[in-house]
């Protein structure tokens, strides 16, 4: 690892941290983030010569906040703050900031970065294109790639998403425990979010790292509240679903279902860290729904090969997940696991009561052909297969299910001429 | 004479280097690693998971079982276990075996992410 790789990561891990705190400090995201900027050119300018600094972090704070004060004192044309040349040589300068930096500020700093991007008044597209931009520091080039709109038009939504934080009323105090923890909801769920806009576009484009960014946030989380069983339920739910990207596409591009993947592809280190997660997280005996939905993932990842597949538990947690969270996408998925466990007909009978509420969800319609085309019932399957393409969202869902519709055709051929 | 070199860097720069660095940085390893394996000189080589990974159990009585990692820094780490186990409670059921008879201080269980066995032992 080059010095200057190793700079760039410093400076993107660091970035959350030294953000917020100059958030705390100047009360505006268009000057931290300002502030945070003039901090890594300098950084970029005075690491590479004088070494790193001890606590990256501690010192893009100290020398942010000069920045910014600089800029103000310079209009009222007072005398410049001592340059960075010599922070970095000042331990005694860092060592006081550095401790309090460990300690609670620092938590609370990065929870109300991240709380300010997922402001409910916003969006989720908005809050996602603010996180990725103030949090991640990705360029509105690459966030505008990772959506596939036009650059300007997500400058223009950041923009808008910016003033309207700007304008509503943001606590800048400690939050209290009960405001905590509702806040640490919201960034999960904005986190999620980001890895779900990631995972759905499942191939090598900009927007799947949008799932490494996430893994990346979740991480980060999970060092402020260690002892959070939901966070960690999150960070193996994300680890555990990624870990499975290589196998989920053939070379073609093509849509590979969990039971036909090939588990050599898994990613094996991630399999290992989100089942240390949620090994973890079930000691503490607070179930929670991504808990829950990394425990059915875990199961997944256990399986060596799809017969040794434990549906029965599976069906169990999903049935856990209805109680927690109940959606009819829920019961959807827990449908498959009922299908394995008591067959087709039982699977179709669970899902039929959901057709209004998911007339318009494409797996829905995946699903419930292809329970149809287990009971033979061929013609019923087709309808579901054509309504489904009308619903895919990507190129390879559609693939898919001309796929399956096909072999459904072929085999009816076939049918007629024995 | 044995050494033992144990491994420090940035939890949160290695965390956020993409898979092709990661990758990188492990191919380079290897390269010295196979070399020191047939020159008879490495012995058992682990790569520990993150911190978050990491479960503590305080030697008190009775013992304490906290997350994160054991970052004491008036005790010293003194040796370390390699086990191979189902879960995390198996893990914990020997450290508190061990924990009855060596109490004091703490064990961190951390899992592991990459070993490499070697035949060198004390």
């Amino acid at each position: 690892m080059s010095d200057l790789a190793w700079i760039d990561g410093a400076l993107t891990s660091a970035r959350p941290q030294a953000i917020g705190a100059l958030l705390r400090y100047f009360r505006d995201l268009d000057t931290a983030e300002e502030a945070f900027q003039d901090a890594c050119l300098r950084a970029l300018k005075s690491w590479p010569q004088n070494g790193p600094p001890r606590d990256p972090a501690a010192w893009l704070i100290l020398v942010g906040r000069n920045a910014g004060l600089d800029g103000v004192r310079r209009r009222s044309k007072q005398a410049d703050l001592p340059p960075e040349d010599l922070i970095s040589d000042l331990d005694d300068v860092e060592a006081p900031l550095a401790e309090r930096l460990d300690g609670s500020h620092y938590r609370d700093d990065i929870l109300r970065l991240l709380f300010i991007c997922c402001h409910p008044e916003l969006p989720a597209t908005q809050q996602i294109a603010l996180a990725l931009r103030i949090v991640s520091g990705l360029s509105v080039k690459q966030i505008a790639r990772a959506f596939l709109v036009g650059e300007a038009a997500m400058e223009q939504r950041i923009t808008r998403a910016k003033a309207r934080v700007a304008k509503a009323e943001t606590p800048f105090e400690t939050p209290g425990p009960a405001d905590r923890s509702e806040r640490l909801a919201a960034v999960a769920a904005m986190v999620y979010l980001i890895f779900n806009e990631g995972y759905s576009a499942g191939d090598g484009s900009a927007r799947a790292q949008l799932c490494d960014e996430a893994i990346r946030l979740a991480r980060l989380l999970l060092r402020l509240f260690q002892t959070e069983p939901e966070i960690m339920g999150l960070t193996a739910l994300l680890l555990l679903q990624h870990a499975r990207t290589p196998a989920r596409f053939d070379a073609d591009g093509a849509i590979v279902l969990l039971e036909d993947q090939d588990r050599e592809l898994w990613n094996r280190r991630m399999i290992a860290e989100g089942l240390a997660l949620i090994d973890k997280a079930m000691r503490h005996a607070r179930p929670g729904a991504y808990q829950v939905q990394a425990a059915i993932a875990a199961l997944h990842a256990r399986a060596e090969t799809p017969a040794d597949t434990d549906w029965v538990q599976i069906d169990r947690l999903y049935a856990t997940l209805e109680r927690l969270q109940p959606s009819p996408v829920v019961t959807l998925n827990r449908s498959v696991a009922v299908s394995k466990v008591a067959g087709a007909a039982a699977a179709l009978a669970m899902i039929e009561p959901l057709a209004g509420r998911l007339s318009g969800y494409f797996h829905f319609f995946g699903a419930k052909g292809a329970y149809l085309l287990q009971l033979g019932r061929n013609e019923e399957a087709r309808v579901a297969f054509d309504e489904a393409i009308a619903l895919a969202h990507t190129p390879a869902e559609a693939d898919y299910i001309r796929t399956r519709l096909d072999r459904l055709i072929q085999d009816s051929a076939a049918a007629a001429a024995g | 004479m044995l050494y033992t070199l144990l491994c420090y860097n940035s939890e949160d720069v290695v965390f956020s280097w993409s898979q092709e660095e990661d990758d990188a940085v492990m191919g380079r390893l290897s390269v010295i690693h196979e070399r020191l394996h047939k020159e008879g000189k490495l012995g058992p080589s682990l790569r520990l998971l993150p911190t978050t990974a990491a479960t503590t159990l305080r030697k008190d009585e009775p013992p304490l079982v906290v997350d994160g990692p054991f970052a004491e820094t008036k005790e010293q780490l003194l040796g370390f276990y390699v086990i191979e186990v189902a879960d995390l409670e198996e893990a914990l059921g020997i450290a508190r075996e061990l924990a009855a008879a060596n109490p004091g201080g703490a064990y961190e269980i951390r899992p592991v992410r990459l070993f490499l066995p070697g035949e060198k032992v004390g």
